[in-house]
């Protein structure tokens, strides 16, 4: 059995910082403070290794990225990881305000301790880390969560194709999908034609026949044991994203699926079951309890960074974080085709300690290196913290919805609700890369449409169903619907069509007419045919324009029922 | 466990008859449908597995599908549509197994329901909310 123990194992190596405040602090001093064999800590534990990476979204280069500072919870998901945030998070967890882990994990002080520890990620760093755990471990597992080849200019020039490469030569065993099918049915089956691992997703089928379409697990031999691996790429697929450019499948949870597999599996006389899944925490969470048989379930598609597994029956979920801000590492003792004990560690990236490894950082630059004056040519500048993580708009997305509205001339703009995009710290440049962290997809088209007060609710309180249905399996795993010009307030645990009420026009302040039409611009719409500019043109001639960027804080939504 | 199309042949052969029910004139509820389906007999749980999607994909065409071991008929109901009937199958003693499986329309985010007749007069019942949603924006 699973001891309580074994979790006294996972806290993150690194102790927090004494000092006398945060002026003192430099780089210097967090450099001293922290050392890669801090990080990289760890006392071999039982006989198997998992490497779990997910939602790097393209993020070669190391960035800033404020996690969320409000998650709200609902249902049985009330007040539980991962929606607990900022300073009740540290508490849950023990974890010193102002550390490093505090920085790595909550978003308090984020500029100060963004400016003392630096910015996370890069995939050089994370090659290090996992060239580290192999060293240790020669029989570790790597496997990829998805949403990997999308979020930046460079992967969407290159249709992900510099993520492909970077992660083959990172040496992925094995991966599953969310934004990997934006780039539609004919590019994925290239890519992953070409592909020296497998491309898991026990819940893709054929949309005609209703029969799967792709591998759904993989058995690894390593260390003398079989390792079942089971991929659940993203279920809501063609209702998040759009399901013309993948016409032929269908995904959906399919739990009798997942549990079909497991027994598979099982029926194979593997030791161990995982599964690795783009599912959202949540799902993973309530799946967790119904699917009987699976060892550890690496989570990934709602960004959260949990520094312990999480227990649930005889199963523990892992949850990494996104953006390359983290790696997991799972070591497993194994015994007879059962997980008798594990020991964890969520390995923050904290890039100015972590050395790059070389050849990796020798192909990122090779992979930019076409595009390197366009991606660095600056756009303007910004005087406040720019970020998207959240429940409601971030200031990210504040300056996206004033940028449709005042490009495309319209009174309201939606912004989808996305968890990705990376931040920025006042004083940095905006350049057209960040621009197109914040924005890049293969369907980034901005409509000027007009819609009536009616259906603009009707909108919202589709998306808030999405996100705040009791159910974890109706919950799509992202945020509310970005909206500029528009003020709502919001009682989360009302049921759908009651949820939102008091919309107005922020300008006026008048309150929306449910029968009288409204102009209306926004982008990531998944209907075909969609036409307007794009909306990283549309944001850098903004951005252009402004100059800086100072936006006043937006109170345009009122939140309930918590 | 989805079925093949393997499994659907055989079910075929093995003797299956569905109804399908739409184009009276009048839509009858799900309520008078269930009492004339059961004659009045109270629904029990358990021996019958419905399987549909928590959201549809599309809602022009939702995969549903059931399976009622030792059931002489199903009826599939989709409460929320307009005409709430969907299909009955009736299993003759030949039948290897009792399960069907069909796309249905759903106008609205509704309760799917199915209803077994099991050959001892018994009757199950299980039932599906599915959404229909307009869509959302995935992280």
């Amino acid at each position: 059995m699973i001891t309580r123990r074994h979790f006294l194992q996972a806290a993150m190596a690194t102790s927090a910082i004494v000092g006398s405040g945060l002026g003192n602090w430099s780089r210097l001093a967090a450099q001293q403070a922290l050392t890669q064999d801090q990080l990289l800590q760890f006392d071999d534990f039982g006989n198997v290794t998992l490497i779990h990476v997910t939602d790097i979204h393209a993020q070669l280069k190391p960035i800033w990225f404020r996690e969320p500072e409000i998650n709200i919870g609902v249902g049985e998901a009330k007040g539980r990881v991962p929606h607990v945030t900022g300073t009740e998070f540290q508490q849950m967890f023990g974890i010193a305000p102002k550390s490093p882990e505090a920085y790595a994990l909550t978003y308090p002080d984020f500029d100060a301790l963004g400016r003392a520890y630096g910015r996370m990620g890069g995939l050089d760093r994370m090659a290090t880390v996992v060239k580290a755990i192999r060293a240790a471990r020669p029989d570790s597992i790597l496997l990829d969560g998805g949403d990997t080849w999308h979020g930046s200019m460079t992967s969407l020039k290159t249709r992900g194709q510099d993520m492909v490469n970077a992660m083959n030569l990172l040496g992925v065993d094995g991966m599953t999908s969310h934004w990997e099918w934006t780039y539609g049915t004919e590019r994925v089956n290239e890519i992953v034609e070409s592909l020296p691992f497998p491309f898991l997703g026990a819940n893709i089928f054929d949309v005609e026949w209703d029969e799967p379409a792709f591998e759904p697990y993989h058995i690894y031999e390593k260390g003398g044991l079989a390792i079942g691996v089971i991929g659940q790429a993203f279920p809501y697929m063609p209702i998040a994203n759009p399901s013309w450019m993948f016409p032929e499948y269908s995904f959906g949870i399919r739990e009798e699926r997942m549990q079909a597999m497991v027994d598979e599996l099982r029926g194979k006389n593997v030791d161990l079951v995982v599964c690795l899944s783009h599912n959202g925490f949540d799902v993973d969470h309530k799946m967790a309890s119904r699917v009987k048989g699976i060892d550890v379930i690496l989570s990934g598609h709602t960004h959260d960074a949990i520094p312990e597994p999480v227990l649930v029956g005889d199963t523990i979920i892992i949850a990494t974080g996104s953006n390359g801000k983290f790696v997991s590492r799972v070591d497993l003792d194994v015994q007879n085709g059962r997980m008798a004990g594990f020991r964890h560690k969520l390995i923050p990236i904290f890039s100015d300690v972590i050395t790059p490894d070389a050849e990796m950082a020798a192909l990122i630059d090779a992979e930019r290196e076409p595009f390197k004056a366009e991606l660095e040519e600056q756009i303007g500048t910004t005087e406040m913290v720019l970020y998207r993580r959240g429940n409601f708009n971030g200031t990210w997305d504040d300056l996206i919805c004033d940028a449709v509205r005042s490009e495309r001339d319209v009174q309201i703009a939606l912004s989808p609700g996305v968890r990705w995009g990376p931040s920025l710290l006042p004083g940095d440049p905006i350049t057209r890369e960040d621009i197109h962290n914040a924005t890049s997809m293969t369907y980034g088209q901005v409509y000027r449409s007009e819609m009536t007060g009616e259906t603009l609710k009707t909108i919202l309180e589709d998306v808030a169903d999405n996100i705040f249905n009791p159910d974890p399996y109706y919950q799509q795993g992202g945020d509310m619907v970005r909206v500029g010009g528009l003020g709502y307030a919001i009682d989360v645990s009302k049921p759908i069509g009651q949820r939102i009420t008091d919309m107005v026009l922020t300008d006026t302040g008048e309150a929306l007419d449910p029968a009288k039409t409204y102009t209306v611009g926004g982008w990531a719409s998944v209907n075909e045919g969609t036409e307007g500019p794009q909306i990283w043109d549309v944001l850098e001639a903004h951005v252009r324009k402004l100059g800086t960027v100072n936006l006043p804080e937006n109170t345009s939504v009122t939140v309930t029922g918590i | 466990m989805m079925l093949s199309r393997r499994d659907t042949l055989l079910i075929g052969l093995g003797g299956v008859a569905a109804t399908l029910l739409p184009g009276a004139t009048l839509a009858a509820t799900v309520d008078e449908l269930t009492a004339e389906f059961t004659g009045g007999t109270a629904a029990t749980e358990g021996e019958l597995t419905l399987t549909t999607p928590e959201i549809a994909e599309n809602g022009n065409t939702v995969p549903v599908e059931f399976n009622a071991p030792g059931a002489v008929a199903v009826m599939l109901l989709a409460s929320g549509n307009p005409e709430p009937a969907v299909a009955t199958f009736t299993f003759g003693p030949a039948a290897g197994a009792q399960r069907g499986a069909t796309r249905i329309r759903l106008a609205q985010t509704q309760d799917v329901i199915a209803i077994a007749k099991m050959a001892d007069g018994s009757i199950r019942q299980a039932s599906n909310n599915v959404k229909v949603t307009i869509g959302g924006c995935g992280g």
